[in-house]
């Protein structure tokens, strides 16, 4: 209980410094809505609406994820300031604790995104889905988990190197490509209503398991990144 | 410090019994084995492209094992942990070499066999994928402050491990358009008269493969030796510096 303890007041401390300073949601909505108008004038939209069906699932997820990785490396430049990354070494609270509570943030943040960013979508492409919708309560927290999860690790990875910021999408896009699949494949699959409940839902599976499998993997090995000197 | 004169002479025989079997292989691929029927000589750069995939996913395992190596005795024996991250950087870039050249000679096929030079299928995204990943590890260690290079790059290399069987069974399930296996239990098989020049080519890419890697090791281990000689300079310049 008192690591769920730390879990928490990590997130807590997290969330109120953005709320005090609303920097990232900010940054990653523009962000995301500029993406969304630029998709859609490379491809037109209204023209034929099977195609934009057919590719609105990517689309989605690529906003999402060049939105993530904006706000991924500044989330771990407010731990730079004051030495509080060696405070955090120094602690005897467990490192992954501290991962976890990050990680844990970013994703509200991205899901907040996400929610401004589902129903702009829809308006802009005139998106009519075919399939379930309310699979997407399942498919957009699981695949948001998938990027974030990996972009934190990373991003603390990369908190010494130079050029950081370059270095994050550099090193997080191969690990994630597996993730990106399912999460567009199941994406498209809902939007198109093509692929019948049981192929979704293996792409759901797999999308599953690729989570659990990379977030015990983060938390395993986040303690060896933090104190890497 | 100078190489042993048997370990220099030893690299030179394996260099040389390497050139002789590559060699031989050439010959039977190119000359030798007899033409297949449907695709004629434009087959033989299966000689090539074979060996170079199967031994592009033997690396990647001696990158996993040397990255897990460096991390168990990056406590406890700081110059075992050097030796290893010697190793893990070698076998990365010779796997970035390999699959590389598997991707450029399955391309130069694929165009005069297939119509196309690329296909999203299964095995060819994960090849590509396998390439970015060592990539990004390549990327990892040159951006990365110096002391801190094992460690983040041991990380990644576990990720990338964990990926790579990811990769293939999400994709797998997804496309599959190039060639089914031609050895395991889905596969046709080939002729026994090709065996030669597959077997050869084989050998000798493989010792050629574990030349260039022991070469960049002993590159590497050099440059430590020398980092190490320079640091305990200046250690020692400082201590005589008058209090």
């Amino acid at each position: 209980m008192k690591y769920l303890g730390h879990i928490f007041s990590h997130l807590r401390k997290d969330l109120r410094l953005e709320w005090r300073s609303k920097d990232a949601i900010n940054g990653m909505l523009f962000f995301a809505l500029l993406v969304v108008v630029v998709f859609a004038i490379a491809f037109d939209p209204t023209g034929f609406p099977s195609t934009t069906r057919q590719i609105s699932g990517g689309i989605l997820w690529v906003a999402l994820l060049f939105a993530s990785v904006t706000a991924l490396n500044q989330s771990w430049t407010r731990e730079l300031r004051n030495q509080v990354l060696e405070a955090h070494r120094m602690s005897p609270a467990p490192a992954s604790a501290l991962f976890l509570g990050k990680a844990l943030a970013n994703l509200l943040f991205v899901l907040v995104v996400e929610a401004v960013l589902a129903p702009i979508f829809v308006v802009f492409f005139n998106l009519h889905v075919l399939g379930n919708a309310w699979l997407f309560a399942l498919i957009l927290p699981l695949g948001t988990w998938a990027i974030v999860v990996n972009g934190t690790f990373f991003a603390a990875l990369g908190l010494r190197t130079r050029n950081r910021e370059l270095l994050l999408p550099l090193i997080l896009l191969p690990v994630s490509l597996p993730a990106l699949l399912m999460m567009v494949q199941a994406s498209t699959g809902v939007l198109t209503g093509d692929l019948d409940l049981i192929q979704i839902r293996t792409w759901i599976t797999q999308l599953a398991g690729y989570d659990i499998i990379y977030t015990t993997v983060c938390i395993l090995l986040f303690e060896t990144v933090l104190n890497a000197e | 410090m100078s190489r042993s004169s048997t370990v220099r002479n030893a690299a030179w025989l394996w260099f040389i019994a390497t050139i002789a079997v590559l060699v031989v292989g050439f010959r039977q691929a190119i000359f030798l084995v007899p033409t297949e029927e449907t695709m004629g000589n434009l087959q033989r750069i299966f000689y090539y492209h074979l060996p170079h995939a199967i031994l592009g996913l033997i690396f990647p395992y001696v990158n996993v094992v040397a990255s897990l190596a460096f991390l168990y005795w990056r406590r406890r024996d700081p110059l075992k942990a050097l030796t290893a991250d010697a190793l893990a950087v070698a076998s990365a870039e010779v796997t970035v070499l390999y699959v590389g050249i598997c991707l450029a000679s399955g391309m130069l096929w694929g165009k005069p066999a297939w119509g196309i030079w690329w296909a999203w299928d299964a095995r060819l995204t994960t090849e590509l994928l396998l390439w970015l990943l060592y990539v990004s590890y390549l990327l990892l260690r040159r951006f990365s402050p110096t002391g801190q290079t094992g460690t983040l790059a041991a990380v990644l290399s576990v990720f990338a491990a964990i990926d790579v069987p990811i990769v293939y069974m999400s994709i797998q399930w997804w496309r599959t358009q190039h060639p089914a296996p031609v050895f395991g239990p889905n596969g046709g098989g080939v002729d026994p008269r090709f065996y030669p020049a597959i077997f050869w080519n084989i050998a000798g890419w493989l010792m050629w493969g574990t030349f260039v890697m022991l070469f960049r090791f002993a590159l590497e281990r050099r440059r430590q030796l020398a980092e190490q000689d320079a640091a305990l300079l200046a250690i020692e310049a400082s201590l005589e510096t008058p209090q």
